[in-house]
């Protein structure tokens, strides 16, 4: 198994130095002048090129990136913000603990809201216990996360004043943000558990597990849903974009101060050095989190856990 | 029913089992009517076409039928003289597994696959056994394993570490754990390759000797039949259409033309120069069955009759046909 | 069979009686008819936006209307410009769902072509692609469309390139493992055994088969697209004000929530309306393109 975990885990190395590539690329495809953008329009033009120069930027773009790498890794050096003339790390690192805790909070809500509702409709196929959760997610696959959000602060917070409307200080300021971030992935994750469940209902060993004269209850929770939520396992893996495209918006929506609001209002000062930093490390943690659920799904699944357990099933 | 022996020695009494699957789209008429007993420590073969209602009649004696779309219209099915028909959900469960078994067709898919086989044999006994202790059960899931020939040390493995017919023996250790009285095999060696078909078949023979269990075997093989049965019952279109002891139904006397077609259609290595007749035509479509009898319209020797008037049964000594040509007066 | 035989006439007339019974299939939807009409009516009125509500209405700003709630003059209410909301949501409607439908279309041509590539020429080929779309696809798309936008420019153009490069990725996939599945097929090696060459049964064998799937997979890109734009006009990276579009107009309904509701939900409920519609027919084609899914 560790085989397998090791092969994993170097894996990483090149799947995070192609995701950084591709950010700096696109990012480099508008050739920038970050020494004017530091010193300001009325530095004399000979600094510029003196700083510009230091912090090779006239370099061809493959040794700037090598560059890059080779700090960002080695010495957690992101360059300075154009905006704040501050380090990129020292601004962004707070933040980006704001933006893992709430996607962490997030995936696990997500889960938790979606699989219960899912398991229901496939177990009352055709009652109205099936209809009413399937015709919801239905619609809430229709409504951007945004207008959820939205939705939430015009009654909970508006309305009826039970919760804070911005801020990321106590419990109840989580708690429209994590649900306008989990709610769309829930539904995500509701339809396919659904699905996932029919089909495992619908499998001969649910049948050998009825034949055994297993009540009901085990034959749903222990044989159907343990098969069934393998696949689910994945999915939420899968859901991980659309929760960091909520967590951006739910930053946005309720002021957080995490790193997706951050790149958002720096977009209109153009402070490259924060857009590539932020981009790339909300990157690399989408990657492990990927890694994770995949090792997850290696250690649950016999199937795949006996393939690299060393010396194979048999004796 | 003019034949019938006394009620101590059938432990399985069917009785017009009727049963269709209902969908939005189409009724299919799966099991017509069909009779037939078990006796007590004896084998019933039923031998028929894939298709032919062998499957759902025994899905329906143990209640399994799918839920969404088969219906059992009518019947009885007596097991020990109690109408499973009218079975509750709780005294189904107490049945399942511990005095009616089933082993299914494809042991590919019968096993749960997250499951250590250890554990899918067990809970067939923590089911029927609620007071027992974790060490009984585990003496008991190694016996098993050792009785279908698989080595106690493989109970925590899982299903996939296991070939097809390794497979299908822990599918008869789940079935056999409990030492129920009848034991239904649907088609259990059809899944697998012809040598291992032979090894599980003896394992199969064996353990009804050693246990003495009912069976009701289901197959299209008719080397099974000779070899395991001690009854048979035909199955065409969802209609017993012959039924007898294995002896009858292999000698060369008065049969259905189905049966016969069945037995020219099958290589016989030791009559010479015969070549192979096959039935011909197909199944009739069970969402429309003709009003008549259910073979004629592929039958050679079928008459005007066939076509209008359905078959009554007729019966001498313990071998009983449903056909035209030899029910001139009926039953 | 039939268009072994019948020659180009047949084969014309076997793709008919195809369409024709994938509509009788589709028609028993009552929910996937319902959306189909709605998603007309809604195609109808935004195509006569400009005799319904000339542009200017939807920029011109009135600031004694400043959020004037809905009234018979201004049926949806004005926003904090006092411009006229059923004048916006209307264009807004022609930009965005312009914007979902040409972005399905070039993700859909781009990833299709990438994936046909990728499955049929396979080994190298497959292996670098496969391998490069598995980093690209580390960069959650959101970011990745943020960096476009900001490395480019936010316009109709480079818009339509980030929605593209963040949608591609699907129908590489999909294609590629149809053409992986379908190459393995009976008819396709009937077809190479017969001596097709390879553009031969690519047009003729596997486009045809995994049509299917890569139609019902599109409608429902379409909703996903409207809703992902909406989420980056309402981030400011959509087109630049002051055109009218839904999420940009919910962004400024933000900070009047309390006092003036419609602003959030005339907008928002144009984008659920249109996402609703898209997705009933996709749901509908699916189960009528493929019965066995249904069961």
């Amino acid at each position: 198994m560790y085989r397998y975990v090791v092969k994993r885990l170097l894996f990483l190395i090149p799947t995070i130095l192609g995701v950084t590539f591709i950010i700096y690329l696109v990012m480099n495809i508008t050739p920038g002048d970050p020494a004017r953008a530091l010193l300001g329009v009325s530095a004399p033009q000979a600094d510029v090129d003196a700083l510009n120069h230091e912090l090779g930027y006239d370099r061809p773009f493959l040794e700037k990136y090598v560059n890059y790498v080779t700090k960002m890794f080695f010495e957690q050096d992101f360059g300075k913000s154009y905006f704040t003339k501050q380090s990129v790390f020292d601004e962004i690192w707070p933040r980006y603990i704001v933006t893992i805790k709430l996607a962490l909070i997030g995936i696990v809500l997500s889960a938790l809201i979606g699989i219960p509702p899912g398991i229901l409709t496939a177990v009352k196929q055709y009652s109205l216990w099936d209809t009413i959760p399937s015709i919801t997610a239905f619609f809430i696959a229709a409504i951007p996360a945004f207008v959820f959000g939205m939705l939430m602060l015009f009654f909970f917070s508006l309305r009826l004043n039970w919760l804070p409307s911005y801020g990321a200080t106590s419990f109840a300021h989580y708690v429209m943000p994590t649900l306008t971030i989990s709610i769309p992935p829930a539904a995500q994750i509701m339809r396919f558990t659904k699905s996932s469940m029919l089909e495992a209902i619908r499998q001969d060993y649910v049948r050998t597990a009825r034949a055994k004269g297993a009540p009901e209850r085990v034959v749903i929770w222990k044989h159907a849903l343990m098969n069934a939520l393998l696949p689910v396992i994945t999915q939420i893996g899968l859901s991980l974009g659309v929760l960091i495209c909520g967590a951006v918006v739910a930053e946005k929506l309720f002021s957080i101060p995490g790193i997706g609001s951050l790149i958002i209002d720096r977009i209109l000062y153009k402070d490259e050095p924060i857009i590539i930093a932020g981009t790339i490390l909300i990157s690399i943690c989408f990657t492990v989190v990927m890694l994770l659920v995949d090792l997850a799904y290696a250690f649950i699944d016999p199937r795949i856990k006996a393939k690299y357990t060393t010396g194979g099933g048999r004796e | 029913m003019p034949y019938r022996e006394n009620l101590g020695d059938v432990l399985l009494n069917v009785e017009d089992l009727r049963v269709i699957y209902k969908t939005d789209l189409e009724t299919v008429a799966a099991v017509n009517g069909v009779s037939f007993t078990i006796k007590r420590g004896k084998t019933l073969g039923l031998v028929g076409e894939t298709g032919a209602g062998k499957t759902t009649t025994a899905l329906s004696i143990m209640r399994l039928l799918p839920s969404t779309t088969g219906r059992i219209l009518g019947g009885k099915a007596e097991f020990n003289g109690r109408d499973i028909m009218k079975f509750d959900d709780l005294m189904l469960r107490a049945i399942r597994g511990n005095s009616i078994a089933m082993v299914f067709q494809d042991p590919m898919t019968s096993l749960n696959p997250v499951m250590t086989v250890g554990d899918q044999i067990a809970e067939t006994i923590e089911t029927h056994n609620e007071k027992i202790s974790k060490n009984e059960v585990k003496k008991r899931v190694g016996d098993i394993l050792t009785l279908v020939g698989i080595m106690p040390q493989r109970m925590s493995e899982y299903p996939h570490q296991f070939s097809g017919g390794m497979k299908q023996r822990v599918v008869i250790a789940i079935a056999l754990a409990c030492e129920p009285e009848l034991l239904i095999a649907d088609e259990p060696t059809t899944a697998l390759d012809v040598t291992i078909q032979a090894q599980v078949l003896n394992v199969i023979k064996e353990l009804r000797e050693r246990l003495g269990t009912s069976m009701l075997m289901i197959t299209h093989d008719l080397g099974i039949v000779a070899r395991i049965c001690d009854d048979v019952a035909v199955m065409y279109a969802g209609e017993i259409i012959e039924s007898g002891p294995v002896e009858d139904i292999f000698s060369p006397k008065a049969h259905h033309p189905y049966t016969a077609g069945l037995f020219d259609s099958v290589p016989d290595l030791r009559s010479d120069a015969k070549r192979l007749k096959p039935i011909p035509g197909l199944m009739p479509d069970p969402t429309n069955l003709p009003p008549g009898c259910v073979f004629a319209p592929r039958c050679s020797r079928a008459m005007d009759i066939c076509a209008r008037e359905h078959p009554k049964k007729t019966v001498s000594g313990a071998h009983s046909l449903a056909c035209h040509l030899f029910g001139g007066t009926g039953a | 069979m039939a268009e072994q035989s019948g020659g180009p006439a047949g084969a014309s007339f076997k793709r008919q009686s195809q369409a024709r019974e994938i509509w009788r299939r589709f028609k028993k939807s009552k929910g996937a008819l319902f959306g189909l009409v709605l998603l007309i009516v809604m195609l109808a009125v935004i195509a006569c936006a400009d005799f319904i509500a000339p542009y200017r209405l939807a920029t011109k700003q009135n600031l004694a209307k400043k959020l004037a709630p809905p009234s018979i003059e201004h049926i949806f209410g004005c926003d904090s410009y006092g411009r006229d909301i059923f004048a916006r949501v209307l264009h807004g409607g022609r930009t965005s769902l312009s914007i979902a439908v040409m972005a399905t279309i070039t993700s859909c041509l781009f990833g299709s072509l990438l994936g046909a590539v990728a499955g049929y020429f396979g080994k190298k080929v497959d292996s670098v692609i496969m391998r490069s779309l598995d980093i690209f696809m580390s960069v959650p798309d959101l970011l990745f469309t943020m960096a476009v936008v900001v490395a480019l420019g936010a316009n109709f153009i480079n818009l339509l390139i980030a929605l593209t490069l963040a949608y591609f990725t699907n129908y590489v996939r999909l294609v590629r493992s149809q053409v992986l599945n379908l190459s393995e097929q009976e008819y396709v090696e009937a077809a190479k055994a017969g001596g097709a060459g390879s553009v031969r049964i690519i047009a003729s064998h596997i486009i045809p088969n995994a049509m299917g799937v890569i139609i019902v997979n599109t409608t429902l890109n379409v909703s996903k697209i409207i809703l992902y734009e909406s989420t980056l006009s309402f981030l400011g990276l959509g087109m630049p004000p002051p055109a009218p579009e839904w999420g940009l107009m919910l962004m400024e309904a933000r900070a009047f929530l309390r006092t003036s509701p419609h602003l959030l939900f005339f907008p928002a409920a144009a984008i659920v309306l249109s996402a609703c519609s898209v997705n009933l027919i996709g749901d509908g084609l699916r189960d009528a393109l493929d019965p066995h899914l249904k069961s």
